[in-house]
């Protein structure tokens, strides 16, 4: 059970124990180009409390993206169920999975994915029109708490690799979303830019009450983690070296 | 709390995607944004013109109901006396000209005697009471601009339209010599020098206020002075007859192009239609006037057609324009699509915001459209006045104004299917690397 105020969702937040994200016998397969079937994602069960914060380590090609782009409904597995506080996003036509990923679920990817043309407060704006609508104020005090107040006005081309991740992080969390997912999102950043961001990119999580799920292979991030798990824990394919996606 | 629900909010998302995408095209946009300008300026100006220049010479304000000249083409006639191009089909006698003028049954007559110019300008032999009798565009009696006056009908004075004087140069009391011949060409820098000019000089006694009828582009002068002038030969009663200095010249000599005519009633016209036209031989009536010219634009009614039809394939380019520039654009904005999905745009979204984006392209273009369409129509209204002395009204409102600019909008957003389709379809995943 979740009780949050409107607003300001900064401030006030009681938590409790109950899951944001479940998952149960999830499967996705792709075909490979000789014809054959490879099996990705095989995942029976996970789950993800509110406010929690997990990092699961994987090497390259272990499924990690795909199994984060199922979750965000990216991607439609062949089998099993996503349980997004409490609906079953499986069961949910493309539409109303687009809604619910801009509304529900933030997403660091690992090249940051900003969009080229537009300013570091557009594309943290952007994300709010697709999602729950333009809160310009809300907006600002994002960009203000990754140290982006003074590039407000920059496009990503126009911003060091660190900069464009502090944005990406900002517009992961510009819709309220009860559910971040990050993608390697320190890949791309050098060890103290990595640290820094890591660091914000939690805070930012705990004080919006967001659970965040990182897959990662760097060891330095996952040390940072309380609870740190082997993908191949959750993702029984991830073992196989054929599961890349 | 946010500014407003999810809907506006949408909207807002594809107006940003737009505005981003035509500011990161900026050069291709420009370009096909001029193309659909064109396109929407050529298309609006063929109709207005088309129409403006069908009321011009067909919309009955030339004063006149009828010409009588010589047997032949009512529209020669017409042509030749009331826009004074062509040449003219032949003269009548003087003595037509007379029973006419004494019937109760003609309001106006009024003679023309044609066959001089002055640096391409018509000079026409005619009558004071022109000036005096004449109305055009219902009751707008011709005026002269500053001290001018109407010529003495024995003296070698001349009154010259608006657009005479303005291309010519001539003004009140100027002198000039008339040329012989018809010629067409006001570049034909006549004087005392050429060696088509006649001996006779002639005064300006007035300037015309400009009428924007073909009556600006004549140098009128009295018809004597074309019976007199050198060279000039008379044959009203089937013999040559040359005038002489101090002689009158009898009736029965005097001939003339053709005469205007403005009856007391609309039925006169039948009534000398059916004795001039059916039970005649000799000569012919142009009535009504209007109707004359009708025939002519319904004759070239295909020049119409042909060039609507062109103006519709110089659309239809731009809309492809629109599609080719729009769609050149998709692949390599595949990556931008997957991060919108990704970040919860949904399929729609990228669709209308293609399309919104060919539409928007084409909507400009329709604005821009004007201001071609303003400048094609000044040309067109410039060329026409100076070849005619017709002026149509530029700025006049015609329906293919208001409705270019929706279909060429309609258009657009057509041309932006096929490009929103493939920008649908973008694989999001794919398009999101790499994995890990």
């Amino acid at each position: 059970m979740t009780i949050t105020t409107r607003w300001p969702r900064l401030s006030t937040k009681i938590t409790s124990v109950t899951a944001i994200l479940e998952i149960h016998e999830l499967v996705k397969r792709y075909r490979a180009p000789g014809g054959a079937t490879n099996v990705v994602v095989d995942a029976p069960s996970f789950s993800l409390a509110s406010a929690q914060q997990v990092a699961l380590r994987g090497e390259s090609g272990s499924g990690k993206t795909t199994f984060l782009n199922l979750i965000a409904g990216i991607l439609a597995p062949d089998g099993g169920a996503i349980r997004i506080d409490d609906v079953d996003i499986t069961r949910l036509g493309e539409s109303a999975r687009d809604r619910l990923r801009a509304t529900q679920v933030g997403y660091v990817f690992q090249t940051f994915n900003l969009l080229q043309g537009y300013t570091a407060l557009q594309n943290v704006e952007l994300a709010m029109m697709l999602g729950r609508g333009v809160d310009h104020a809300f907006a600002r005090s994002l960009l203000e708490k990754v140290g982006m107040s003074d590039r407000l006005h920059y496009r990503p081309s126009q911003l060091s690799v660190g900069q464009q991740q502090r944005v990406a992080v900002a517009r992961a969390l510009a819709n309220h979303p009860k559910l971040v997912l990050a993608d390697e999102p320190t890949g791309n950043l050098d060890a103290a830019n990595a640290r820094t961001s890591l660091s914000l990119l939690r805070e930012l999580c705990e004080t919006n009450g967001a659970a965040l799920l990182l897959v990662s292979h760097d060891r330095h991030v996952l040390e940072q983690f309380d609870d740190a798990r082997d993908f191949s824990e959750i993702n029984r394919a991830a073992t196989s070296t054929e599961a890349a996606a | 709390m946010t500014s407003g629900d999810a809907h506006p909010s949408r909207l807002r998302a594809v107006a940003l995607i737009v505005r981003r995408s035509l500011g990161r095209h900026a050069f291709a946009s420009a370009v096909t944004i001029l193309a659909s300008a064109m396109a929407s300026g050529l298309v609006m100006a063929v109709f207005a013109i088309q129409h403006q220049s069908e009321q011009a010479f067909t919309g009955g304000n030339v004063g006149f109901d009828a010409v009588l000249g010589a047997r032949g083409s009512k529209l020669q006639l017409v042509l030749n006396c009331v826009f004074h191009l062509d040449e003219s089909p032949g003269n009548i006698p003087w003595s037509v000209y007379a029973r006419l003028k004494a019937d109760p049954r003609v309001r106006l007559a009024i003679p023309y005697a044609v066959g001089d110019n002055y640096r391409g300008f018509r000079i026409v032999g005619t009558t004071p009471e022109l000036f005096r009798d004449y109305r055009y565009s219902g009751d707008r009696e011709l005026k002269f601009a500053g001290k001018g006056r109407p010529f003495e009908p024995t003296l070698r004075e001349a009154v010259i339209g608006g657009f005479v004087a303005a291309r010519t140069g001539l003004r009140y009391g100027d002198h000039f010599h008339p040329s012989h011949g018809i010629s067409l060409d006001e570049t034909d820098d006549d004087d005392d020098h050429d060696h088509h000019a006649h001996d006779e000089e002639y005064v300006v006694v007035g300037v015309l206020e400009t009428t924007n009828t073909p009556i600006d582009r004549v140098v009128w002068i009295p018809i004597e002075g074309v019976f007199r002038m050198g060279g000039h030969v008379l044959r009203g009663d089937g013999d040559v007859y040359v005038a002489r200095p101090g002689e009158s010249i009898p009736d029965e000599r005097k001939e003339i192009s053709a005469m205007m005519l403005k009856f007391a009633a609309p039925t006169v016209g039948a009534e000398l239609d059916n004795v001039i036209n059916r039970n005649g031989k000799e000569m012919t009536l142009a009535w009504p006037i209007a109707n004359v010219m009708l025939g002519l634009f319904e004759k070239f009614g295909w020049i119409t057609r042909v060039l609507r039809l062109v103006a519709y394939l110089v659309v239809a380019v731009s809309a492809c324009a629109i599609l080719a520039a729009v769609y050149n654009t998709i692949n390599e904005r595949r990556r931008e699509f997957a991060i919108l999905r990704a970040i919860g745009a949904r399929k729609s979204i990228v669709f209308s915001a293609i399309v919104a984006e060919s539409a928007t392209i084409a909507a400009l273009g329709a604005m821009l459209g004007f201001v071609f369409y303003g400048v094609i129509v000044l040309v067109a209204a410039s060329i026409i006045r100076s070849q005619t002395g017709v002026v149509i009204d530029a700025w006049s409102f015609h329906p293919a104004l208001a409705l270019t600019p929706p279909v060429m909008i309609a258009l657009g957003a057509l041309a932006g299917v096929v490009p929103a389709i493939k920008a649908y379809s973008t694989d999001v995943s794919a398009n999101l690397n790499p994995h890990s």
